[in-house]
Order: structure tokens, then C-alpha cells, then sequence
């Protein structure tokens, strides 16, 4: 952080000799000889993608006879005609619901935990970490065996529980339930990113100055004061970059619901991208995945300008005091 | 030489300092109810990799019939996957559009981020902004016209379809243009005083210091690479071009009740990945967690 103010004052001491806003003729071939790889990839990958989206969500298109320009046609259907578009909406906005926060609360309770001075910190962050290179496949194979009504260890827990307490509880056949296949998505998505926002947290908390916690405590701040009150406002910048980052993540889950549940039972994690994935390369449909797709732009879009707008009366940057 | 211009406020630096810093010391009963704690979490954590490795090791019939003993520990799951399982291939096909991506982007990012940072030229602000434009649009927008390109051009699965649409990244460009920003102007003056040109400055002053954040980058888009589903899903179909996540998903699709090869079949993907963490874990929290951004 310090090396900030060393490398701004080094460049600010550099523009006033010299511009270096200002164009250069000299400069000017040169510089597009080293943007042009890049230049390329971007217009044939990136920019024109974007138009030819844009376009093709007006049209109508199966990739085998000409498109059709069809004007708002596909939007029109999708907001007014199309149930399944909603129901995937209605489970994105579940999935957004159940994971965000829960990954929020997890993850910072382990930083705070591996942030005490405790004997083998280390080994625990590579632990908590592992699910997060790990390939998500693997993991959904993996938690399909264990919630499996008839040999998985979850489901032997859930029957245990049950035998030990007297109460009828039975484990429910997670996979194939269509109001037990979202919490099974939800475990997996926690089990595998929850370590990302521990690291994250985990470099938040280590950056709060210890003189804030000595001066509380020497007020008399209880633990859960000088929680609350000093360690929850200084890292709520962190936790408004993870919320953004989550929202987004949420609203783009796709691997998880297709590898564990391909979307079933009876489209209960079906999500907004999996609904573009299925129109496009399963239905033939570009014409409306592609308006899906612009739909899932527009949900992220407003979501992220409210947040960013929200912020002002949570988020506190130390910056501004 | 850890300098990040990206703005303090709105981004967390991911420096993470050495584990067990105190903040406030703790009593030897918390301590220990800490530990249980994290424990108990790091079991949970644990529990699917410690499954999977054992199904893999046991014969078919043990998961019906639960007898569980250590004696029928063998590797033989091991040896039919192989048979039924190009995995050899799936590694192969993996390793190297994760390598050739990496290495274009890194490439591609740092030239494009160099004229971006230290030449002057017409209409840099403006592309500049047209290329953090497009940072907020989802990859499945632009999924649809780059399938529809790939088949144009006959490239439907090739390597070319795998690894040229995620080879040009604007993420990687935007943060190596802020990293030499933050590299004084002094030092490419006094090179080119001594008569160097661009290309040299780029090559000899520029990316030497950019060590870390290409480290970073590299490992974060070798790993985004590796895991990578949606579009290696979507542009291949023969069992030649699989990646191994998308392999093994297939795999998953044939086999999904023959529970002793998919665990192996799982371990089998997981095991390079793991170890290549284990070992160089502390580049690989630090890459995922600064560059985790702008990978999804």
C-alpha cells in the first residue's frame, strides 16, 4: 500500500517534464503494431460478438435456413409468454438468495478464525482453499454420491439424527426432488467457492490497523463490540466487492446445476444460463438465446448499479474520513 | 515492487501477510474451541476428496454391500478406467489449451497494455474505454456469435476453438496496464536515451519488473483454463477433444451408476491440479484471489 504514494509522486514528477497523454506522431505506428494482436482478438472474439448478439436477439435463427428478422418478437415472448423463463429467473434469484449470503457469513468467520494467532493457520487455509482449484465435475460426482438416499454419508447422518433425537426425520432424495435439488446445488456451489472468500476476508482483516483494537479496548470494548463495531465497518468494502462478485457469480451458475442435476428434476435448477445453453445448443435457437443472454447483461447490469448505489450507506472507506 | 494502481478503495490488495497475525490475544479455552472448530470445518471440507479416493480404491460391490475393510485397498479401478477412459488424452488435450492460452494472453495483454501505459498515440483513451466497456458483459453473450463463428470457419472442434476465443483477454490487459503504470516513466527514458527502441523496453525493462503480476495472471488463467466447462462443453464433441472436465462429464453422463469408476475417474482429474496447489500453494491463493475478479 505505501508503494501508492512512492509511484504517483514518481509519475506525477515524469508528466511535468513531459505529457504523456499527449499523442506522439512518431509513436503512432508503433503503437498500433503492439496493440494489433490483441486488437485482433478483441474485435473478431469480443466487440463483434457483442453487435452480432445484439442483432441476433431480434432475429430468428437455427443456424440451418436464413434469419429471420423478428423485431422485440423474442423479448415479447420471453417476458409475456414463456413460463420456463421465469421459473429460471425465479431459481437464479434462489440460488442467488441461499448462496450469497450464507458465503458471505462462512467465509468471514473462517478468516476470522484463521486470522488469530493459532498454530497451523497455514495448514488450514490450503485446506479450506482446495475446493477452489478443483474442477467442479469431480465435485458434483463426488456430492451426488454422498447425498444418495441409500448409501451416502449425508443421508446416513440425516438418519442418525433422526434415530438419536426420536423425531421422524428422514433424508430426502436430494437429487431427485424437486424442492431438495436446490439446497444440494447450493451445498456443492458453498463447499466449492467459500475458500475464495475466505482469502479474500483473510487479506481484509489483516489490513485493519491494530490501533483500532487497542484503542477499543482500552474503552472497554467486549470482543463482540470491537467486532461489530471496528472490524465489520473497515472490512465493508471488501464485503461490498465480494456481494458484487457473488451476484454475478450466482446469476452466471451453470456448471453446477448441469453437472449434478443437469438442470432437473422438472427444470428446479434450470438457471438463466443454462436456459440460454439449452435454446441455443439443445432447442437450435439463437435468436432467443441470445435475447436471454442480453436479459442475464441487463439483470447483472441494474443489479450491480444498485448495489454500487446502496453502498453509500454501508460501505465505509477510510479514504473519505 | 507490489505496485497495483487499481483504486485502493473498491478493491482489496490480496497481500496476505504472514497467517496467525494476533488481534487480541485469545484465552487457552477459546483457543481451543477455535481449533474444534475449524476442525470440524476443514473435515467437511475434506470429506469429498477423502470419499472419492476411497471408492476408487475399493471393489465395485463394497458400496452395496458396506462391508469396508482395508484389505480390499487395490488399484484396480485404476487400470479399467484407463481402458474405458481416454484420459491420457483428456490431460493431454487440458495441459495443452491451458498452456497455449495462457501464453497468448500473457503475450497478447502485455503489448496491448504496454502501448496502453507508454506510447502515445491517437484515440488511445478512447479504445482504451471501449475495451473496459466490454468488461461488464457476460461470456455468455458473446458465447452464441463466437460458436456461430467457429463453425463458420470450420473450426468446430479443434484446438483453434478451444483455445484462440479465450486467448485475448481485456481483464488481463486492463490490470497489466495498471501494474506499469505504476512502473516510473524514468526508467524507459533513461533506456531509450541509451538508444533503445520500444520493443526493447517492453522486453527489458517493462516485463522484467511485471514479474509478479504475470505470475498471478498466469496462474490464474492456466487454472481458469483448466476448469474452464461452458464453451469446451459447447465447441467439441468427439471424445478426442474433450477437455477433462468436460470428459469426465461425459463420463458421468455414460457411467452414472457405476459409482467405483466415476470416483476414480474424478480422482484421476483432480490428482495434477492438487498437487501442482499443494506445492506452489501460496501463488496459487494469491493469483486466484487478485485476479478472481474479472475470471467468471
Amino acid at each position: 500500500m505505501t508503494s501508492h504514494v512512492q509511484t504517483s509522486s514518481a509519475r506525477s514528477s515524469a508528466s511535468t517534464r513531459r505529457n504523456p497523454w499527449r499523442w506522439r506522431p512518431d509513436q503512432q505506428w508503433e503503437a498500433y503494431l503492439f496493440l494489433l494482436p490483441s486488437l485482433l482478438g478483441f474485435v473478431v472474439f469480443v466487440a463483434l460478438p457483442v453487435v452480432i448478439s445484439l442483432l441476433l436477439s431480434f432475429a430468428d435463427w437455427n443456424l440451418l435456413t436464413s434469419p429471420e428478422w423478428v423485431g422485440w418478437a423474442n423479448y415479447r415472448q420471453l417476458l409475456m409468454r414463456d413460463p420456463v423463463f421465469w421459473r429460471v429467473v425465479r431459481n437464479t434469484a434462489y440460488f442467488m438468495v441461499a448462496i450469497v449470503p450464507l458465503q458471505l457469513l462462512l467465509g468471514l468467520m473462517l478468516a476470522t478464525a484463521l486470522n488469530q494467532a493459532i498454530r497451523g493457520a497455514l495448514i488450514y487455509r490450503v485446506i479450506y482453499f482446495m475446493p477452489v482449484v478443483t474442477t467442479i465435475v469431480a465435485g458434483a460426482i463426488v456430492f451426488g454420491f454422498l447425498l444418495n438416499r441409500d448409501f451416502g454419508i449425508i443421508s446416513q447422518w440425516i438418519w442418525w439424527l433422526g434415530r438419536a433425537t426420536g423425531l421422524p426425520i428422514a433424508p430426502p432424495d436430494f437429487l431427485n426432488s424437486t424442492t431438495w435439488s436446490k439446497p444440494a446445488v447450493v451445498l456443492l456451489t458453498l463447499w466449492k467457492n467459500t475458500g475464495f472468500t475466505m482469502v479474500i476476508y483473510l487479506a481484509a482483516l489483516q489490513g485493519v490497523p491494530q490501533e483500532l483494537y487497542d484503542a477499543a479496548e482500552v474503552d472497554g470494548a467486549s470482543y463482540w463490540q470491537r467486532f461489530l463495531r471496528v472490524t465489520v465497518p473497515l472490512i465493508s468494502p471488501t464485503t461490498f466487492f465480494l456481494l458484487i462478485i457473488q451476484m454475478i457469480g450466482a446469476f452466471q451458475l451453470f456448471t453446477e446445476a448441469y453437472t449434478m442435476t443437469r438442470g432437473g428434476p422438472a427444470q428446479s435448477t434450470l438457471t438463466v444460463v443454462y436456459y440460454i445453453y439449452q435454446n441455443a445448443f439443445e432447442f437450435g435457437r439463437m435468436g432467443k438465446a441470445s435475447a436471454v443472454a442480453w436479459f442475464l447483461f441487463i439483470f447483472i447490469f441494474l443489479f450491480t448499479l444498485l448495489q454500487t448505489q446502496m453502498q453509500r450507506r454501508w460501505v465505509y472507506y477510510e479514504t473519505e474520513s | 515492487m507490489t505496485t497495483t494502481t487499481i483504486e485502493p478503495s473498491t478493491k482489496p490488495s490480496v497481500e496476505l501477510g504472514t497467517p496467525g497475525q494476533a488481534r487480541g490475544q485469545l484465552t487457552p479455552l477459546a483457543r481451543i474451541a477455535v481449533h474444534i472448530l475449524l476442525i470440524i470445518g476443514s473435515f467437511l471440507v475434506l470429506l469429498p476428496f477423502l470419499v472419492m479416493l476411497l471408492v476408487s480404491l475399493m471393489p465395485k460391490e463394497v458400496i452395496l454391500t458396506r462391508e469396508f475393510d482395508w484389505q480390499l485397498i487395490s488399484l484396480r479401478n485404476y487400470f479399467e478406467i484407463f481402458e474405458v477412459v481416454p484420459f491420457g488424452r483428456f490431460y493431454w488435450n487440458s495441459l495443452f489449451v491451458a498452456i497455449s492460452t495462457t501464453l497468448i494472453q500473457i503475450i497478447t495483454a502485455s503489448l496491448a497494455a504496454f502501448a496502453f501505459a507508454r506510447l502515445r498515440f491517437r484515440g488511445r483513451d478512447a479504445l482504451f474505454l471501449v475495451y473496459l466497456a466490454t468488461l461488464m458483459i457476460p461470456f455468455q453473450v458473446t458465447m452464441i456469435p463466437n460458436f456461430i463463428l467457429i463453425r463458420y470457419l470450420s473450426w468446430y472442434d479443434t484446438y483453434q476453438a478451444l483455445i484462440l476465443p479465450s486467448a485475448f483477454s481485456v481483464f488481463s490487459t486492463f490490470l497489466m496496464r495498471q501494474y506499469f503504470m505504476g512502473v516510473p516513466l524514468d526508467l524507459d527514458e533513461a533506456a531509450r536515451m541509451d538508444g533503445a527502441g520500444s520493443l526493447r523496453i517492453w522486453a527489458q525493462v517493462i516485463m522484467p519488473l511485471a514479474g509478479p503480476v504475470l505470475a498471478t495472471l498466469a496462474i490464474f488463467n492456466f487454472q481458469a483454463s483448466w476448469n474452464d466447462f461452458l464453451w469446451p462443453l459447447v465447441i467439441t464433441n468427439s471424445q478426442n477433444m474433450r477437455t477433462i472436465p468436460v470428459g469426465l462429464s461425459s463420463f458421468q453422463g455414460e457411467f452414472n451408476t457405476e459409482w467405483h469408476l466415476l470416483m476414480t475417474g474424478s480422482v484421476i482429474a483432480l490428482l495434477p491440479i492438487l498437487i501442482v496447489y499443494i506445492i506452489g500453494q501460496n501463488w496459487f491463493v494469491r493469483g486466484i484471489a487478485f485476479s478472481g475478479m474479472g475470471g467468471r
